[in-house]
């Protein structure tokens, strides 16, 4: 039971992260009706934001401490953050250390305005255009994406730790019954799984009690009629890139003491972000991050050792594998419409 | 000739005389000249260009007559190297019987995938493509180690089988005796030129492939695979079940993709995973596209010229812009050779998605409508006095 | 005995009861219209007859095989053809070559893998497709891109392309369908010709009364799902139940 729900809770960080960009990408398909294959790339770029703001926070001048010496005998070089001489050394230290939280901040309203730029700039011209043509323009510019971030930071992994309170796990079985040491799960996969869920809650609670998400929900079900009514969708339709662009982002700030970030994570994540987008049914937000959670959890499950045992590399092929079965029965994924992109 | 009408017999033979002069071609600046770095007549380069040319040809007899977008091709390229590869360990060096199993393999794998994902159509197609193809990828590297040598790669060993090994057998891949990697160089005045025979073993096939697409392209099934991508639904109501078809024109595809990666085996007597990431898929896509894509010379056009400007622009590293702008005075020279550097040399991968983006948004027809848009242009000046360029309802080849 | 038998044939839809024990027998050689108002489950009724929906309950039986759980494609190699409301053509192609396909498909089956053959070389085909573009009016466009027609040369390529099958039942979803009058009128001749050229049975599904009365022998009034009458012409303008079921619409 304890190794079951391990497993469980094993897959929600990878499957909140697949959740956050399925939802994205679903949100750009069912209002603009474009194929976005930069959205892996919006989530690198999310998270490179809160790798900026982490250099940012940490630039330093340099003084010579007279008093000290190097072990080299010459002078002591020390370096001063900006932030701490401005600030104090403490909240300074708080500042540097809490760098990922607050990049959600910074990120946004890149992430939004990155989002606008690329659909007033690109997308826009391409609504009209064939699903193929979509795919490949964007493919295009997540090759773009990728190469200008790799030249500004290199093709390393760059770690982005996470605040030193939340570094360290905790024991999960204890909080609900269980034996102490039976669940230990570290702190900041939990917050990632309950930020993922707050942001989800966010959008759809945006789409389902504003005007605003009102028309564009009605928008995704049938933007011509829409469109009559005499209200201008395009614009409302920009706003909802920029939206899931900051999705994206967001999952990417966040995601960055998981697994330090690197140019090409977004390429990485794209491939099977498709895949959970396809397999919740394309255009369904609720399929979108239903696929996302149970494909996650799936996967966790398929590397267990008792698995692979039994079904030997299950773990490497589990989604595609899920993702084939189900497209071949369920044609229209988990809980897709009909008709969408078929023809 | 060849059962082809007279344009098409033309257009065949320009296309044979333009592949068999190649070494000249891509060799127009002689050797120690500033210009030379330009020159692509390396025998790797031109058989890579064939190589991927063959791969595109087969791409596009899916892509481009039927529409459909397979991002999965790359599972048969990595299929017919790994059967060429097994072949040499088990026979000999030999590469005819590594490139017939290839074919033949990889059309099975075809099959297969095809029989399934053809089920569906539009963005569902593409995605049971990409993950049959990811699937492949990831046991080729874990579970299926045994017949893929996992990360390291499949290669020849010596205490390898090789049955029909014979004393005094060349070593490396080769035809009956004739050397892949062996070249007869030719010094002519400050040219050099190099004749590999890999190339033009190479460049036969891709004649011949070439010569099957134009085949197809001009027969009752290429017209009804163009059908398909035109209007499926009026197809079935004329009687026509398009699976088959379809099924037909992506196992075709398929073998394509298949003798391509026994080719790279043939060139290299190795095989690895890699060639199976959908990287490799993306990369037939793009030059597709690129060159322009239910054309017959797009696909080739497009190989050519992604892997010649890969090859070129990865080589132009600092010290080479450093050179180009030495006229510059010296603030200003950093400043272009910073900015120049950004698009080449490890840059290169930003050029070419620019590149793609600006094809795919200003040229969706790719190469091939550029050089057409650029042909009518040059003939409304012409006829500029007239009644003006009678558009011709021929379409590019 | 007709050629085409629909009997007992009921359809849901959830809750919609679009068809209710439809019977109906298609005389051979007679041009038969479908009419009724929005809603009667013409178009069922149609998809029905082309394969493309199976009825919960009855039987469609034509020249003795039943269609039922067919797919289009076979029910065409019947000797079915059918002109859509909005055109279906090869948009990509050109208007000779949306003609030659059809042909292919009457000679050569659903599905015949002819790689090594030229299309050029079939001159047999490529003469009964032109004769079949003159007998639309269209031979000299047969060069022209599908997608570059009007509507109405659109309308007489999908004619031509259904024709030159030489199907044995014609099923036409409102031809006319957003048709100006004289284009309407052009249409009708179309068909008369056709019908009087050779032995055909066409079922027409329309709204416009003007077209049915100018070319049907046999009518059926749908109404709610079910047949109302069926009847010659003369005795349907006049019939009581008939006027009910359309001043019924008419607020």
């Amino acid at each position: 039971m304890d190794a079951i729900l391990l497993q469980i809770l094993n897959g929600l960080d990878k499957g909140s992260a697949y959740a956050l960009i399925a939802l994205g990408l679903t949100l750009i398909f069912g209002t603009l009706g474009v194929v976005n294959f930069a959205h892996g790339a919006l989530f690198m770029i999310g998270a490179f934001c809160a790798v900026t703001l982490q250099r940012l926070l940490s630039l330093s001048y340099v003084t010579i401490d007279e008093t000290r010496t190097d072990f080299l005998g010459n002078p002591l070089k020390v370096k001063t953050p900006y932030v701490e001489s401005w600030f104090g050394p403490e909240i300074g230290q708080a500042l540097i250390d809490w760098s990922v939280p607050l990049s959600i901040l910074f990120a946004i309203p890149v992430m939004v305005g990155l989002g606008f730029l690329i659909e007033r700039g690109l997308i826009k011209h391409f609504y009209k255009r064939p699903h193929a043509d979509q795919i490949l323009v964007t493919f295009g510019l997540a090759i773009v994406l990728q190469e200008i971030v790799k030249f500004i930071y290199g093709a390393n992994p760059i770690p982005t730790p996470a605040p030193e309170a939340f570094s360290g796990s905790f024991d999960f079985g204890v909080l609900i019954g269980f034996e102490p040491n039976a669940i230990i799960y570290p702190y900041w996969r939990m917050i990632y799984f309950v930020f993922a869920l707050i942001i989800i809650g966010a959008v759809f609670a945006f789409l389902r009690f504003t005007t605003f998400g009102m028309v564009v929900r009605a928008g995704m079900a049938d933007r011509e009629t829409v469109g009559l009514l005499g209200i201008n969708i395009d614009r409302r339709f920009t706003i909802m890139f920029g939206v899931a662009a900051a999705v994206a982002g967001l999952a990417g700030v966040m995601y960055t003491p998981i697994n330090s970030p690197n140019y090409h994570m977004g390429m990485d994540f794209l491939v099977l972000s498709f895949v959970v987008v396809v397999v919740g049914g394309m255009g369904s937000l609720p399929g979108a991050v239903l696929a996302g959670f149970l494909l996650g959890i799936l996967e966790s499950f398929a590397s267990m050792n008792e698995v692979k045992s039994i079904v030997p590399g299950i773990d490497q092929i589990i989604i595609y594998l899920v993702a084939i079965v189900i497209l071949l029965t369920r044609p229209r994924g988990l809980m897709g419409r009909k008709g969408v992109m078929e023809e | 000739m060849l059962g082809l009408n007279k344009r098409d017999t033309r257009f065949l033979l320009i296309v044979i005389a333009l592949t068999l002069l190649t070494p000249f071609i891509l060799q127009p600046f002689p050797e120690g000249s500033a210009l030379a770095q330009f020159n692509a007549g390396y025998p790797d380069l031109m058989q890579r260009i064939a190589i991927f040319g063959i791969f595109a040809i087969g791409f596009n007899i899916l892509f481009g007559l039927t529409g459909y977008l397979s991002f999965g091709h790359a599972a048969f390229l990595g299929v017919g190297s790994y059967s060429v590869v097994w072949m040499y360990k088990l026979l000999d060096y030999n590469v005819l019987p590594g490139l017939v199993l290839a074919i033949i393999t990889s059309g099975l794998f075809a099959l297969a995938i095809g029989y399934l994902s053809l089920r569906r159509s539009g963005i569902y197609f593409s995605i049971l493509t990409l993950a049959f193809a990811q699937m492949s990828f990831n046991l080729a590297y874990s579970v299926l180690t045994p017949i893929t040598n996992g990360e390291t790669g499949l290669q020849v060993y010596t205490s390898d089988p090789q049955y029909l090994m014979s004393e005094g057998e060349p070593i490396t891949p080769h035809l009956f005796g004739l050397v892949m990697n062996e070249s007869y160089k030719l010094n002519l005045g400050g040219w050099v030129f190099t004749f590999n025979i890999g190339y033009y073993f190479t460049a036969v096939i891709a004649i011949l492939a070439f010569y099957l697409s134009l085949r197809i392209f001009r027969s009752p099934f290429g017209l009804m695979l163009r059908a398909v991508k035109s209007n499926q639904t009026r197809l079935n109501y004329t009687g026509l079940n398009a699976r088959p078809y379809t099924l037909a024109a992506f196992v075709i595809s398929g073998m394509y993709a298949g003798l391509a990666g026994g080719l790279l085996a043939a060139m290299d007597p190795l095989a690895g995973a890699e060639r199976m990431q959908w990287t490799e898929s993306g990369a037939v896509v793009i030059m597709t596209i690129l060159g322009g894509a239910g054309t017959l010379m797009g696909p080739v056009l497009g190989a050519g010229f992604i892997k010649y400007l890969e090859k070129i622009f990865s080589k132009i590293n600092e010290n080479v812009l450093e050179g180009w702008f030495s006229f510059l005075p010296e603030p200003l020279r950093e400043v272009v050779v910073w900015i120049f550097s950004r698009f080449t040399g490890e840059g290169w991968a930003l050029t070419l998605g620019l590149m793609f983006m600006l094809v795919v948004i200003f040229l969706p027809g790719g190469l091939m409508e550029g050089g057409e848009r650029i042909r009518n242009l040059i003939r409304r000046k012409k006829n500029k006095p007239g009644d003006g360029a009678s558009p011709d309802g021929t379409p590019a080849e | 005995m007709g050629i085409l038998e629909v009997k007992d044939v009921n359809k849901r839809f959830g809750g919609l009861h679009a068809l209710k024990d439809v019977n109906l027998s298609i005389k051979e050689d007679t041009i038969h219209a479908i009419i009724g108002p929005n809603g009667a489950g013409k178009s069922t009724l149609l998809n029905v007859l082309v394969g493309k929906l199976v009825p919960d309950t009855g039987s469609v039986m034509f020249d003795g095989q039943s269609v039922l759980g067919r797919k289009p494609h076979e029910i065409n190699q019947m000797g079915i053809s059918r002109v859509f409301q909005t055109p279906e053509i090869f948009g990509d192609l050109t208007v000779l070559e949306n003609v030659l396909i059809p042909c292919f498909a009457k000679r050569d089956g659903a599905f015949r893998m002819h790689a090594f053959e030229t299309v050029e070389s079939e001159a047999e085909l490529i003469d009964l497709a032109e004769r079949a573009l003159v007998d639309v009016n269209m031979a000299d466009k047969r060069h022209h891109h599908a997608a570059s027609l009007s509507r109405g040369d659109k309308r007489r390529l999908e004619m031509a392309m259904c024709l030159v099958q030489r199907p044995r039942l014609l099923l036409l979803d409102e031809p006319t369908a957003g048709m100006a009058r004289a284009n309407t009128n052009r249409t009708i001749d179309l068909l008369r010709d056709i019908k009087e050229r050779r032995e055909i049975t066409m079922v027409i599904i329309e709204h416009d009364m003007h077209v049915v009365f100018s070319l049907a022998q046999r009518i059926t009034v749908l109404a709610q799902g079910s047949p109302l009458v069926e009847d010659t012409p003369e005795n349907i303008k006049g019939h009581p139940k008939v006027q009910e079921a359309y001043l019924g619409e008419a607020h």
